[in-house]
């Protein structure tokens, strides 16, 4: 484990990331460049470990681990479910408020179960249900896993014979791609519902039936694979890089607040990466 | 300097021209050349000043850091360990940190029904009937309830005890047991890790391997049985107390708190 989660603590890694910025811009590119490379090479490997303790470990210690597994969807799911269909709300009254009045204009208005599909299913819903969720437990999870790497509760595992990334990341994964799957369901389905009802408030001549008829049409069964797809991958993702960065490297308290900086913007910018590919790969079918 | 025993039996803990690397950056090394041996029923205390290296030094002995250099056995067994098949070896020796190391998320009892649970695939109550036996044998019955930030340092460090002799290990390691602690308790521990030594009851008779580190060198006198020092990046092996006193080091008279007789 040691030798494993300690990537960053090399003489390389020192320079790359602690010495004085250069004053030549090619320079300065060139170490953002290979900071960069250098911390993919780190996630990549952490992401590998993990996925290498899932498959191995799985039925290891079960009676203590799998309740934090359980403890652990609980915290990024159910917990979360009023503030999301709080949320859910507001994206449908967002969407359809902005489109019925140009919609009606344009005498379009058999389109709005598609314009629905289109941006709540297939974009901002697993977006921001991504995004709400590195907010509420990707950030405390850096924060509780850096905190215990600075204060030895990490190598006090160690000592235990206990493997931290079975114990302390297994969970966490799981949990966070069952929470994320299931609340971005949630958030969708809030979502088509408080859309039809802003339209219906709206006096938009729509029936309930001719709704649903529309969404129906516009679903495809490839968009049910790639939300599943989706949010398992969001919530897999968060999870590596708020783990790693808490864990996989030795820490300070008083380093734990940037690790949970980068964290954050590493994990929305590896959640946009891959919602492009998914986009990439819908529009290539 | 080896001991009669060493003679005889089989080293538990073997170290060959070993170098030890700090914690926090492995390629510094803060002690090298370590010739040392353990055997069963020895009682070390590996003293030294702050900053000289004993806690790294303890580190690398329970397999969380690799040796810097040379060859490290325990129990026949090449270190470090990291393997899962390897590790039952491992866990013949414990370790108790400094400040207990308790993990601040469980209670108290959590805590030190964690390793059990863990390796014995227990649920909470089933490990409930052993973790109230270790509990009781360190006075801490009353705060089984309790997290880890509620208690004094002096009840941590005792919980972090209890954590590391659940696995009924044959070797424990104590960093710095005295360090911090109020007359009242340090008697308590140089008590109950005699008691280990000799064979404590809660350990069913079982003679334990001791090793401990300390500043002060006093309190260990008609305790402890062999001693070391660590100064200057050197593991210094020095016998009996009878040895020690005899040796002309200016470091022990620091660690001895007496003045220099010239």
């Amino acid at each position: 484990m040691q030798k494993e989660t300690a990537t960053l603590d090399t003489p390389r890694a020192r320079f790359l990331f602690h010495m004085p910025l250069p004053r030549s811009s090619v320079r300065f590119l060139g170490r953002k460049l290979f900071r960069m490379l250098f911390t993919l090479q780190g996630l990549g490997a952490f992401a590998l470990i993990t996925l290498g303790v899932i498959l191995k470990k799985w039925p290891v210690a079960r009676r203590l681990v799998w309740p934090l597994i359980f403890q652990e969807t609980a915290r990024a799911g159910v917990r979360l479910l009023p503030m999301f269909l709080f949320l859910a709300g507001a994206l449908g009254l967002l969407v359809i408020g902005q489109t019925v009045s140009w919609l009606t204009r344009v005498g379009a208005i058999n389109y709005l179960g598609t314009i629905m599909i289109i941006v709540v299913v297939r974009e901002l819903g697993p977006l921001i249900a991504a995004l709400l969720l590195l907010a509420r437990i990707g950030t405390a999870n850096v924060v509780e896993l850096g905190t215990a790497r600075a204060t030895g509760e990490i190598e006090a595992l160690e000592a235990l014979g206990i493997d931290p990334v079975h114990y302390l990341v297994m969970p966490r994964v799981l949990g966070m791609m069952l929470g994320a799957f299931a609340l971005t369901i949630y958030l969708i389905l809030g979502s088509l519902a408080s859309g039809y009802l802003w339209a219906f408030l709206q006096d938009v001549p729509l029936r309930p039936a001719e709704y649903f008829r529309q969404l129906a049409g516009a679903l495809t069964g490839l968009d049910f694979a790639l939300v599943g797809l989706k949010t398992l991958a969001f919530g897999f993702i968060i999870a590596i890089v708020t783990c790693y960065h808490g864990l996989a490297q030795p820490l300070r308290l008083e380093e734990v607040s940037y690790a949970t900086v980068r964290a954050v913007a590493q994990s929305v910018i590896a959640c946009v990466i891959m919602d492009a590919l998914v986009i990439i790969v819908y529009l290539a079918v | 300097m080896e001991t009669t025993a060493s003679k005889t039996s089989p080293p538990l803990i073997e170290m060959k021209d070993v170098s030890v690397g700090s914690m926090r950056d492995q390629s510094t090394i803060v002690i090298e050349g370590v010739d040392w041996a353990v055997t069963a029923g020895d009682y070390w205390v590996l003293a030294g000043l702050q900053g000289t290296g004993k806690t790294d030094f303890l580190m690398m002995t329970a397999g969380l850091t690799p040796p810097g250099a040379g060859s490290y056995h325990l129990f026949g067994e090449a270190m470090p360990i990291f393997d899962e098949r390897r590790l039952p070896t491992r866990l013949r020796q414990g370790l108790v940190f400094d400040g207990g190391q308790l993990f601040n998320h469980l209670t108290v009892f959590e805590n030190i029904a964690l390793p059990l649970r863990y390796h014995r695939n227990l649920s909470l109550g089933q490990a409930a009937e052993q973790t109230k036996r270790w509990l009781k044998a360190v006075e801490l019955d009353a705060w089984a309830d309790s997290t880890p930030g509620t208690l004094g340092r002096n009840w941590q460090k005792r919980a972090g005890l209890a954590r590391a002799l659940s696995l009924q290990p044959e070797i424990l390691l104590v960093d710095n047991p005295l360090g911090g602690l109020d007359l009242r308790h340090a008697w308590w521990w140089l008590g109950f890790l005699d008691q280990l030594s000799k064979g404590h009851a809660i350990m069913e008779g079982k003679r334990l391997t001791v090793i401990v580190t300390a500043s002060d060198l006093r309190p260990w006198k008609d305790r402890a049985k062999q001693f070391a020092i660590l100064k200057e990046r050197r593991f210094v092996v020095l016998g009996t107390w009878h040895q020690l006193e005899a040796a002309s080091q200016e470091l022990l008279h620091e660690l001895l708190m007496t003045e220099r007789q010239t």
